[in-house]
């Protein structure tokens, strides 16, 4: 019987059409924005000035807290300026605009492609260089890396997680990477380990991509002590408690970090990413992306440097649909709707998700029927329509009675509301408030 | 038969005194005494229990006003000057004279000033929507028009006007509570000096753009372009941050500012018609 987490979930449509697309490399844009805040954690601070030249790989911001990372150059070129742009979030943030001149790299990244088994470094030194590298989880939280790789006192790590799950509908850019470079993400799996002192990892994967589970099965045993563990599929097994839950059967505690229960986990782009870092000295500037949508003419995977225009991605896929009603970014479940196609990729797009008109229009909510779904659906055991009614009447103290901060925001209550009621859009103004409230208190 | 009526009657009885005595001495015995100022000082609040004050309701801020030794800051803003004098009489102390104040929204950007770039979808109160983008329009300082200010105000001082996407503050019945002050998540309202007639002259616009980008989003957008500052003979207007703000506690309604911007993003309202006023420049007020 395959694993999986106990409670809840939702089984939403796959929607993998762009599974067995390769990965292609994304031609170079003309010019790029890098926000200046791609992770979660302090905004890097920007160390280059207009009219500097930049080459590939070179750090032009710099992290500015332990909760930071850097920020390297994606493209050669010019700075054209230090300025404010829209990102993703919605908002104007301060970024750093590159005109692109060439493609010339920093001589110390190794841009061969071949496979480098062999490190010998210590954990220390381990760690030092993925912070160098400006890692962040490249799962869609961002959170920075090396924070996770350092345990707060007193606690161990005991097994290393790596996430192949991508539960998230539509979504394949994970999927591609496992096939097309699965020795690598064992070796970063391996440096991972050798980072934490730790003996087992498991790469926790969804059944629905038997042939990444066939291919990496067969890699591991070239390296002991990581297992493949095949997984039912069911959203939101890709969240870390969840994913926590389905392999080792633990449970984190409410309010707690997986390291609670000695685990540690990392997405497979992250561990992919760890290896380039570590091995070919390569700080991450690139990601992939899939870009995909049942309107798009060429459901794509791209690999794609950071800062590259949205517009310029969906271009390469075949162009915008006439009947586009929303560009997200991420998957259908917790990706984001963008205002503007002309925002960049970032540290933390996954995927560019292109819905018609049809598809992506929500429809009129009407008043809570207590039918009970969004409770049964809830992998974290909540009441959402609790806390929904909690959060719209400002009833701040009782929301976080009811461990609103426990929500991972997956979104399966809005999904499976037969009311189409807005659950999570007032959860998570909750969550923000209590999390205010909570930090105000500390202080 | 009528002996039983009598025994219960006489049992009764003695139970129902001998209960009275003991509540007469325990109540004696466990008293709270009140200050009976504070019914009094409470009865002479508006008893909105709005919070405009600082505090949980009319009743705790009479406490606070019994309690403290003078009135320095305290100030019930729905009474005003009025009901902080017949407080001090009853305290014999001496209230501090605040000018009444009335509550702004510096946003001007009616759909025929600001067109939409987007749609948002999602439950609709401002504070939702500005946690997850700028807003439907190019302007993310401006207006969102959900009505957060309008669903907290207890004294149906806003109009929400969704036909147009900002709502009116009714000068007549706001009481400068603050309450929608705290709501707006764009941080628009701004409680300003209540000059006579209500009249006021006021930048009515957040956007800290550069001036171009300002202007591309908004027809009526603060470029910054400095011109009413230089204008200003009273330093009631500074420059910050490619916004204009103008401190009503120093400006003396003379107009001359709202004549030289070029964006017509200062508003002058309930002022008598002005001899030559295009009829452009009616429309573009809010006022009315």
């Amino acid at each position: 019987m395959l694993k999986t987490f106990k409670l809840g979930g939702v089984h939403p449509p796959e929607n993998k059409i762009s599974a067995n697309a390769k990965i292609e490399v994304l031609p170079l844009p003309k010019s790029v924005f890098i926000p200046v805040a791609q992770h979660i954690g302090a905004p890097a601070i920007p160390v280059v000035n207009k009219g500097d030249v930049v080459k590939v790989g070179q750090i032009i911001a710099k992290s500015s807290s332990f909760v930071s990372t850097n920020i390297h150059s994606p493209v050669s070129g010019k700075v054209k300026k230090v300025d404010v742009a829209t990102d993703s979030s919605g908002y104007t943030r301060q970024g750093i605009f590159i005109d692109v001149e060439g493609d010339e790299w920093l001589e110390e990244i190794d841009r061969d492609e071949t496979l480098k088994t062999d490190f010998d470094f210590d954990a220390k030194t381990i760690i030092q260089k993925i912070q160098d590298a400006g890692i962040v989880g490249l799962g869609g939280a961002t959170f920075p890396t090396h924070v996770k790789l350092v345990p707060p006192v007193g606690m161990k790590a005991e097994v290393l997680l790596i996430n192949g799950v991508e539960c998230e509908p539509y979504l394949t850019s994970d999927h591609r990477l496992m096939l097309e470079k699965p020795e690598e993400i064992m070796v970063g799996t391996k440096i991972l380990m050798k980072a934490l002192n730790v003996e087992k990892a498991f790469i926790g994967i969804e059944n629905n991509k038997p042939d990444a589970i066939q291919l990496l099965t067969s890699k591991a045993s070239k390296y002991p002590g990581i297992g493949i563990v095949p997984l039912k599929v069911k959203y939101p097994q890709g969240g870390e408690k969840q994913l926590i839950k389905a392999v080792t059967g633990k449970e984190v505690p409410s309010g707690g970090l997986p390291i609670a229960v000695g685990a540690v986990v990392s997405n497979v782009g992250t561990a992919f990413a760890v290896y380039e870092a570590v091995q070919k000295n390569k700080p991450l500037f690139e990601r992939v992306v899939t870009v995909t949508g049942k309107g798009v003419k060429k459901p794509s995977n791209f690999k794609v440097r950071l800062g590259t225009p949205t517009t310029e991605l969906i271009d390469a896929a075949g162009g915008l649909p006439e009947d586009t009603g929303k560009i997200i970014s991420g998957g259908p479940m917790m990706g984001k709707a963008l205002a503007t196609p002309d925002v960049p990729v970032t540290k933390g797009t996954s995927g560019i998700l292109i819905l018609a008109e049809s598809e992506a229009k929500r429809r009129e909510y009407i008043e809570c029927i207590r039918c009970g779904r969004c409770v049964s659906v809830c992998p974290m055991g909540l009441e959402p329509y609790l806390l929904m009614t909690v959060s719209e009447k400002h009833l701040f103290d009782r929301a976080e009675n009811e461990r609103v901060l426990d929500c991972i925001e997956c979104g399966s209550c809005s999904y499976t509301c037969p009311s189409n009621r807005p659950l999570l859009d007032y959860i998570r103004y909750g969550k923000a408030k209590v999390g205010q409230i909570v930090r105000s208190r500390k202080k | 038969m009528s002996i039983t009526i009598i025994y219960t009657i006489a049992t009764l009885s003695v139970i129902g005194t001998s209960a009275a005595v003991i509540l007469y001495f325990v109540a004696q015995k466990f008293k709270v005494y009140e200050d009976p100022r504070i019914d009094q000082v409470e009865q002479s609040l508006p008893g909105a229990n709005c919070g405009g004050c600082g505090f949980a309701g009319c009743r705790a801020f009479a406490d606070t006003c019994v309690k403290a030794e003078n009135l320095a800051g305290l100030n019930c803003p729905v009474g005003g000057n009025e009901t902080m004098g017949k407080v001090a009489d009853i305290l014999g102390l001496v209230a501090e004279k605040k000018d009444p104040r009335t509550a702004f929204i510096r946003c001007n950007g009616t759909c025929d000033h600001r067109p939409k770039t987007s749609q948002f979808d999602g439950a609709s109160t401002c504070a939702i929507a500005a946690s997850v983008y700028g807003g439907e329009t190019d302007c993310q300082w401006g207006c969102l028009g959900y009505g957060d200010c309008f669903d907290v105000c207890e004294f149906d001082a806003i109009e929400l006007r969704a036909h147009l996407g900002v709502p009116l503050i009714i000068d007549d019945k706001c009481v400068a509570c603050g309450k929608c002050v705290d709501a707006c998540p764009k941080n628009l309202i701004e409680l300003r000096k209540r000059n006579p007639k209500d009249r006021k002259v006021v930048v009515a616009c957040r956007n800290k753009d550069k001036g171009a980008v300002a202007r591309k989003a908004c027809d009526v957008a603060c470029i910054g372009c400095g011109k009413c500052e230089k204008e200003c003979k009273f330093d009631a207007i500074t420059i910050e941050n490619n916004l204009a703000f103008i401190d009503s506690d120093k400006c003396k309604l003379c107009r001359k500012c709202v004549s030289v911007c070029p964006t017509n993003s200062i508003i002058e309202l309930n002022f008598p018609p002005r001899k030559i006023v295009t009829e452009e420049k009616e429309e573009c007020t809010t006022e009315k």
